[in-house]
């Protein structure tokens, strides 16, 4: 049985590469690329697997929401992905690293019984990444 | 081919097992606890899989499986009060995923036949939970 929790946070971002030029940043980026950045509300799904316990439960809510919120919202929420998140600094905050980091962030302190089987973030409602553990 | 319809259903119900005491029921359930319940508004998604019938180019009837959800799902369990009104729950803890696997034993009997069986049951309590259950692995 799987079960998937739906969180929020919002961030800002932008997406530049010391790769390469300023100009092939603004190519390859576009409005990403915008020096003062910009930001999201993005959507992130944490999906556990394991057994239906003899409480009924795949894993208990609470311990849960408090895991996700404690290693992933109170770092992310609010925060510039370039400036704030140490993890993140030398790679671009793309919404591909950023599931790399969240799954990171949760597997090195993962305390539920329930296997961690899937991280999918939404940067909007119209793209979404998804890591399948 | 994957084929999945939804379902809606709006009902009441306490997690609690009666045999513990108030505060343990809280501190595995939280406030799913409260005994005199509350409620959702569930979305039930099922999904079948099958080939499309040469003949009809349909991997199951949609009105059928609509009639199943009804008579099945939404007839027995909508404005209920789980715990009280739809056995099993009357002795199973109602969790969403006592309840995906309820819906499961229901549906999946009268879905099953030649090139085609259900899938998976995906039971949202809210937008930001939800359980996918695909039969006993």
């Amino acid at each position: 049985m799987r079960l998937t929790g739906r969180y929020r946070f919002s961030a800002s971002h932008r997406l530049d590469t010391p790769a390469l030029s300023p100009e092939a940043n603004r190519k390859l980026y576009g409005k990403c690329n915008n020096p003062h950045g910009h930001g999201h509300d993005y959507l992130l799904e944490i999906t556990v697997d394991g057994p239906v316990d003899q409480d009924g439960q795949v894993v208990n809510r609470e311990a849960m929401d408090a895991l996700v919120r404690e290693r992933v919202l109170r770092r992310l929420d609010h925060k510039n992905l370039n400036a704030d998140i140490p993890e993140l600094a030398g790679s671009v905050t793309t919404t591909e690293n950023l599931a790399t980091l969240i799954h990171g962030a949760l597997a090195g302190g993962w305390t539920l019984p329930a296997r961690l089987a899937r991280v999918r973030i939404a940067e909007t409602a119209r793209n979404s990444f998804e890591l399948e553990v | 081919m994957f084929l999945t319809r939804k379902a809606e259903f709006s009902a009441s119900h306490v997690c609690a097992n009666p045999a513990w005491s108030a505060d343990r029921n809280q501190a595995v359930y939280g406030n799913n606890a409260n005994p005199h319940g509350h409620g959702h508004n569930y979305v039930l998604e099922v999904t079948l899989t099958g080939d499309p019938d040469p003949v009809t180019g349909m991997v199951f009837d949609l009105r059928e499986l609509k009639e199943i959800l009804n008579r099945e799902v939404v007839d027995p369990m909508d404005h209920r009060f789980l715990n009280r009104e739809v056995p099993p729950f009357d002795r199973v803890i109602p969790t969403t995923e006592n309840l995906a696997v309820e819906i499961w034993k229901r549906i999946e009997p009268q879905i099953r036949r030649e090139g085609v069986h259900l899938h998976n049951v995906r039971l949202y309590e809210t937008a930001d939970l939800y359980v996918d259950y695909g039969g006993e692995q």
